[in-house]
């Protein structure tokens, strides 16, 4: 864990520009192999989920997007990712906070947990769920006789969805308010401040990139996640169907076009993601790199 | 209590009432079904809210809910509220009663046994038949690649096991050891086991995989609707019978107050009405008059029955599918 942590930081903030030694053939050969891959697996499909997307044309484009059930699957997913990513906000930067600032019994034990949804299968993360809060699950009984729904409805879709997702924001935050350090901190207290001045003017000025990027990532796989999901949702069409399930149930129809036009939604958020990504990343970098310069100009 | 604040009350309970009379007038049901039921089901819901409206005044709202039938029951078990299960085989339904959610004796509710329609496994191979596929016996010989469903959690996948069984019985004489030596060879010719039927059926049409793909006869008709002069069907010379049942998840329509919708909804099934739409799906309808109407679309072959041939479902599921049965004891995943 320790190790990631300080990895991360040397490799994108003080690894210094060596140049290339490779003969250039060896370079051009790496270069067009990379290249051959990126287009083989990501622009093809990617041209493909367009092209098959307006294969009979714009208006069947929109009459695929416009169709009732799609639009609820559009709106139960943005539902979805709209608590869900809060709710790991908030989790992510208390998890961060305690784990890069305070040394404490279990912080190990913490770090590990956070890691737990990247290791078990989203399947399995489902029918924990089900095993949990369906009708002959522990909490079911009860669940039930007050008529509480949560499996086969929107709280287990959204449970489900915050549980595979969590690990990202806590993930890329930690490095960044390790990074920080505890001094800037203390002085803002010894200064006066109070906690949540501290956390507004302090921390999180100090964190807002690496929380950015934390948050795209984690919106990216609120959005696009399946296997959970498909678990807990019961397939209603039209009430808990979000776009990944949609889109495979349209493809399972014969329906092509309709299933490649909702796919090219979740395509084009996972672009605008991308993009976004790109640029926070950048920002990221950079004010890691003048972070080290402030805070230690002597190992410089 | 003085007038004024009993006249309050009654003005609470009339908008108490008021907003049920509401909730009552766009009430909602969800049907849980199988696999290839979705285009059925289309039908038949757009069919059945227009004479619902026509008869009582009211509308009703239908949602949908398909996968592998065994996967389904599973999920209205664990509580997905169905308030009706149309799934693939009577035991699924079986075990949706065991839970305490159906009475038991939910099949005797509705003619038929509770199966509105009828069905059978039929095959679906690439045009031209490369691999000359005939019959049952075709599917064992070496080289030959058999799409069908897992049968843990696929209604349709038992229903095309338990055909397989049978015409391997009566092709050794009788003997059970030859039906199990029969799926044995077969199910080493199935290269991916999917979780439904639909699953399967995009395996063998839209990726290509295997020479013949074991089909619900409707699912077969479909495919070859939707993609026209690159599949043919073959049917064997014998099959089996396959009898989908409904049943009123009685548990939820009582929580949810729509026995009454739920109940017409299943009635509305056996009506000539819904026989046409059952028929132009290519299921096999249970009304004589449609059914003789559509009798030249269905190919004729020998059906027996899961009562005559394997004692009935109960005894069909412990003896093959349940844990350590004969599916178990025959199917080694290809790879291993």
């Amino acid at each position: 864990m320790a190790g990631y942590v300080s990895a991360h930081r040397q490799g994108s903030a003080t690894l210094p520009r060596r140049r290339l030694t490779e003969p250039a053939l060896v370079r051009w050969t790496l270069i067009g192999i990379a290249l051959a891959f990126l287009a083989l697996f990501l622009a093809v499909p990617l041209v493909m989920v367009f092209s098959e997307a307006f294969a009979k044309g714009v208006d069947a484009y929109w009459a695929a997007l416009e169709d009732p059930d799609a639009l609820s699957a559009i709106r139960l997913t943005l539902f979805v990712a709209a608590i869900a990513v809060p709710s790991n906000l908030i989790f992510g930067i208390s998890a961060g906070w305690a784990i890069a600032k305070f040394r404490f019994p279990g912080r190990n034990l913490l770090i590990t947990l956070i890691d737990l949804p990247f290791a078990v299968s989203p399947v399995i993360s489902g029918l924990v769920f089900v095993l949990l809060f369906g009708r002959r699950g522990w909490f079911g009984p009860w669940l039930f006789d007050h008529d509480i729904k949560i499996v086969f409805a929107v709280p287990g879709i959204v449970l489900a969805t915050i549980f595979v997702s969590f690990p990202f924001i806590a993930r890329e935050i930690i490095p960044v308010m390790e990074a920080s350090g505890t001094e800037e901190e203390e002085a803002a207290r010894v200064l006066g401040a109070s906690g949540l001045q501290t956390f507004f003017r302090v921390t999180l000025p100090n964190i807002k990139w690496g929380l950015l990027y934390g948050v795209i990532l984690c919106n990216a796989r609120a959005m696009g996640e399946f296997g959970a999901v498909s678990v807990v949702s019961g397939h209603v069409r039209g009430r808990t169907n979000t776009m990944p399930l949609h889109v495979e149930i349209l493809y399972n129809e014969y329906n092509f076009q309709a299933a490649f036009a909702v796919a090219s939604v979740l395509a084009l958020l996972a672009l605008v993601t991308l993009v976004a990504k790109a640029v926070i990343e950048r920002r990221l970098a950079r004010s890691l790199a003048a972070h080290d310069e402030t805070a230690a100009p002597e190992s410089a | 209590m003085t007038f004024r604040s009993s006249l309050r009350v009654a003005a609470l309970a009339a908008l108490a009432t008021a907003g049920l009379a509401s909730a009552a007038q766009a009430q909602t049901l969800l049907n849980v079904s199988y696999d290839p039921t979705r285009e059925l089901y289309e039908a038949v819901n757009t069919a059945f809210i227009k004479d619902y409206a026509a008869k009582t005044g009211k509308t009703v709202k239908i949602e949908q809910s398909h996968g592998g039938s065994g996967g389904q029951a599973r999920a209205v078990i664990d509580g997905l509220d169905a308030d009706v299960v149309t799934l693939a085989l009577a035991y699924d339904i079986d075990a949706i009663a065991k839970s305490g959610l159906i009475d038991p004796a939910w099949q005797r509710r509705l003619p038929d046994n509770s199966s509105p329609y009828t069905s059978t496994i039929v095959f679906l191979v690439r045009n031209g038949n490369p691999k000359g596929i005939k019959d049952w016996n075709d599917l064992i010989k070496p080289g030959v690649s058999v799409i069908t469903p897992n049968p843990k959690t696929s209604g349709g996948a038992r229903w095309a096991y338990l055909a397989a069984w049978e015409y391997g019985k009566r092709a050794g004489g009788g003997k059970d050891a030859a039906g199990k030596d029969f799926v044995a060879k077969l199910y080493k010719n199935v290269p991916v086991l999917d979780s439904g039927a639909r699953g399967s059926t995009t395996t063998f049409v839209q990726r290509g995989i295997g020479d013949v793909l074991l089909s619900w006869e409707n699912e077969a008709f479909l495919a070859l609707a939707e993609t026209p002069g690159k599949f043919q069907i073959v049917v064997p010379s014998v099959s089996i019978l396959a009898e989908p049942p409904v049943a009123v998840v009685d548990k939820n329509v009582d929580h949810h107050n729509t026995r009454a919708i739920a109940e017409a909804y299943l009635k509305f099934l056996y009506t000539p009405e819904a026989q046409e739409i059952i028929a132009k799906n290519h299921y096999r309808p249970r009304d004589p008059k449609v059914l003789a109407k559509y009798a030249s679309a269905l190919p004729k072959l020998t059906l027996f029955t899961i009562d005559d041939a394997f004692g009935g479902w109960q005894k069909a599921q412990a003896a093959h599918f349940a844990d350590g049965g004969s599916f178990d004891q025959i199917y080694v995943p290809s790879g291993r």
